[in-house]
């Protein structure tokens, strides 16, 4: 089907019948979940099948997302990045701040083929949360977001923006009041609510078909990005580079380049306090298989399967999971996943806003602090394209602190910029 | 060694002789430590039960409430381990003959061993597994395992599951089916949904193996309820709540042993007395 803004995987490259990239995925749901999950499913299907399903995506992606979105060369950044050319995807000025919105629009449509009234999701850094928010408000959906008690705290901003736009957002107050209870609790949700309500997932994470399906929403920033890096460089990168929590995002990008064998996929993980430590969100980096929120894929875990509870300062990568095709992608070495840690991050953060005049969020300043490092080891005649996810409004106050505190520990008195 | 399996069959069906429900109670292996929960266990075996459910925690319950969230977590903070969980199953079986299930989230089992599980769950008594998120599709491996061992792979039914898919988890399935009395997680509710006895219905129509009815069944009212229509009663928050509000362990166990008898008291059939020598 030829459409400009959704791009459905082809049959080939989608996991199998059962759900599976390789070794990962799968449905491990309670039997409660089955047949909602599988409706999900079927309806996924019949929505591909429809060019009225694409028609509409794509008048909500053009003309209320904004897209096609921009790509900006950031040349003052790059000279910080071994003088390669750096190109950032920005998703950044999405309406509602970041790549979530391709994803939320696509379920949401879903939603009112399905003829649910409501509909629930988890959020980390809020970004989901807002998207989700948002698509409620314009198609009348009852809205309700769970949210961690230690999130709402750091991301207050988005909170706001979620209560403006009409959705409950209830405090999950269990484990370690993160994103990965976030999900918990919304799974509970969903057991009790099933025939009125649908899961508006936010990751490439959980059960078959959600990872295939968010990721065919979110392939557009690829297919994008590519065209435009070619357009503009007239050849390819070098490397993509994404940051991963759940992985929506780098997938999204990665997916387009994945028969460009030339083309390196890099996922930046958040290494917290440093993967040594066990204070990080480092999944594939750190973690090993097992089953979390539906599917196998690498997660962050002790000898007896109990969760571990991840670090990172970015609510949006502190998740001790990771989709189950990027787990596939690093088992296959198609993908290179690398730990960025919080200060790394944080570097990078204020490097690109005081470089660039571009302030990101602090889950894609991990892509960027992998920018830096790949871009050194590339040289002047490397070209990398990075997908700059989100906007940081949201991370002023947790910025403020951040280099508030760093400046004090250090005892200069201030840090300037 | 092998596992129970033919003995769950037969404390069912003995059960079903003695016209009444069979009683199954749950309890969070580590709660509030190993040795009180393994006392509390034996409490509700001397008082009624006649199958008990052993909870492995874990960190991430998906189909659990408040409740059992907070026996999880209690348990893990309290540095409980899989080993902890085999022994709390062995001394259940040991102290009563009576079947003991153990009750987990796949991960720990899959990260465990699937094989060591099975045959040290064997080893220690234990008549088999209910795995709440490994859905009969993704369990053709346990299974297998779990078949070697003599353990029963008892799978959960739930109002939206579909006819079809009734059929493929109840051929799957051993020991009994576990019947979710409605669309929700674990926990306290007032009173009985009417989704239970379609259900159990539903999947009577299906299949031969005994159906028990759990999720939301806290009191006697209630299990004298489910106990006209099902071959059993499992009562889990109930149970675990009155530990979590008692002073101290000992005072939970009281209580515990109090609601037991009431809940098997309870699980007897007056409607239709019991014919002896005859089985329905």
């Amino acid at each position: 089907m030829h459409s400009k803004f959704f791009f459905p995987a082809l049959p080939g490259q989608s996991p199998d019948g059962d759900g599976y990239f390789g070794a990962f995925g799968g449905k491990f749901i309670p039997e409660a979940l089955v047949a909602a999950v599988d409706e999900v499913a079927v309806e996924y299907e019949r929505a591909k099948a429809d060019p009225g399903f694409a028609a509409e995506l794509e008048q909500l992606l053009a003309h209320y997302v904004g897209r096609p979105s921009a790509l900006t060369e950031v040349p003052r950044f790059a000279g910080h990045a071994g003088g390669a050319r750096v190109f950032l995807k920005r998703e950044d000025l999405n309406h509602t701040g970041s790549h979530k919105i391709n994803n939320v629009l696509g379920q949401a449509l879903l939603t009112k083929r399905m003829g649910k009234p409501r509909v629930i999701a988890e959020t980390g850094a809020g970004q989901h949360g807002v998207a989700t928010a948002t698509a409620c408000a314009l198609f009348g959906l009852e809205c309700t977001i769970y949210m961690g008690e230690t999130d709402i705290r750091r991301q207050a901003v988005n909170v706001a923006r979620m209560k403006m736009l009409g959705a409950t957002v209830i405090p999950v107050t269990s484990g370690s009041r993160t994103l990965k209870d976030a999900i918990n609790e919304t799974f509970r949700d969903w057991v009790a609510n099933v025939e009125t309500t649908h899961y508006i997932f936010g990751t490439v994470a959980g059960p078959h078909p959600f990872p295939a399906m968010i990721r065919d929403f979110q392939r557009v920033v690829g297919v994008e990005a590519r065209r435009q890096i070619a357009e503009r460089t007239g050849r390819l990168p070098d490397a993509v580079i994404a940051c991963v929590g759940g992985g929506s995002n780098a997938i999204g990008l990665f997916h387009a380049f994945l028969p460009d064998t030339a083309v390196r996929l890099i996922g930046c993980e958040a290494a917290g306090h440093g993967v040594t430590t066990g204070e990080h969100a480092a999944t594939l980096s750190a973690g090993e298989p097992g089953i979390l929120h539906g599917s196998r894929s690498y997660v962050l875990q002790d000898d007896e399967g109990q969760i571990t509870e991840p670090w990172s300062i970015s609510a949006g990568l502190d998740y001790p999971g990771v989709g189950p095709e990027h787990a596939y992608l690093h088992d296959t070495g198609r993908g290179e996943y690398r730990p960025v840690t919080d200060a790394a991050a944080m570097r990078a953060f204020r490097l690109l806003a005081s470089s660039e005049g571009i302030v990101p969020a602090i889950e894609s300043a991990h892509a960027l602090a992998g920018t830096i490092e790949v871009g050194t080891e590339l040289g002047p005649d490397g070209l990398i394209l990075v997908n700059l996810s989100g906007r940081g409004d949201k991370d002023m106050d947790t910025a403020a602190q951040y280099f508030g505190q760093a400046a004090g520990a250090a005892g200069t008195g201030g840090v300037s910029t | 060694m092998s596992g129970n399996l033919q003995l769950l069959a037969g404390t069912l069906a003995r059960a079903k002789q003695e016209n009444r429900a069979a009683l199954i109670t749950y309890l969070t292996a580590g709660f509030p430590t190993v040795n009180e929960g393994i006392a509390v266990i034996q409490a509700m075996l001397t008082s009624g039960a006649d199958i008990v459910e052993v909870g492995l925690p874990h960190s991430d319950p998906l189909l659990d409430g408040p409740v059992i969230q907070a026996a999880d977590d209690i348990a893990l903070r309290g540095g409980v381990r899989i080993a902890d969980v085999i022994r709390t199953a062995a001394e259940a079986y040991q102290a009563s003959g009576k079947p003991v299930l153990v009750m987990s989230y796949w991960n720990p089992i899959d990260r465990y061993g699937a094989e060591r599980f099975s045959s040290e769950l064997a080893a220690a008594g234990g008549a088999g597994c209910i795995l709440p998120d490994l859905p009969v599709q993704e369990s053709a491996r346990w299974r297998d395992i779990a078949g070697r061992h003599s353990l029963a792979t008892i799978f959960l039914a739930a109002p939206s599951t579909t006819d079809e898919r009734l059929r493929e988890l109840t051929a799957a399935g051993s020991g009994f089916i576990y019947a979710s009395s409605l669309m929700g997680v674990t926990g306290i509710r007032e009173s009985v949904d009417t989704a239970a006895s379609s259900l159990v219905q539903r999947i009577r129509a299906v299949t031969q193996l005994p159906v028990c009815v759990g999720i939301g069944i806290s009191n006697a009212a209630q299990a004298a309820q489910v106990a006209g229509f099902a071959d059993g009663v499992i009562v889990a928050s109930a149970l675990v709540k009155a530990i979590l509000d008692a002073p101290d362990a000992a005072a939970g166990a009281a209580t515990v042993a109090e609601l037991t008898a009431e809940l098997s008291l309870a699980t007897r059939r007056h409607d239709s007395p019991a014919k002896p020598g005859l089985t329905r």
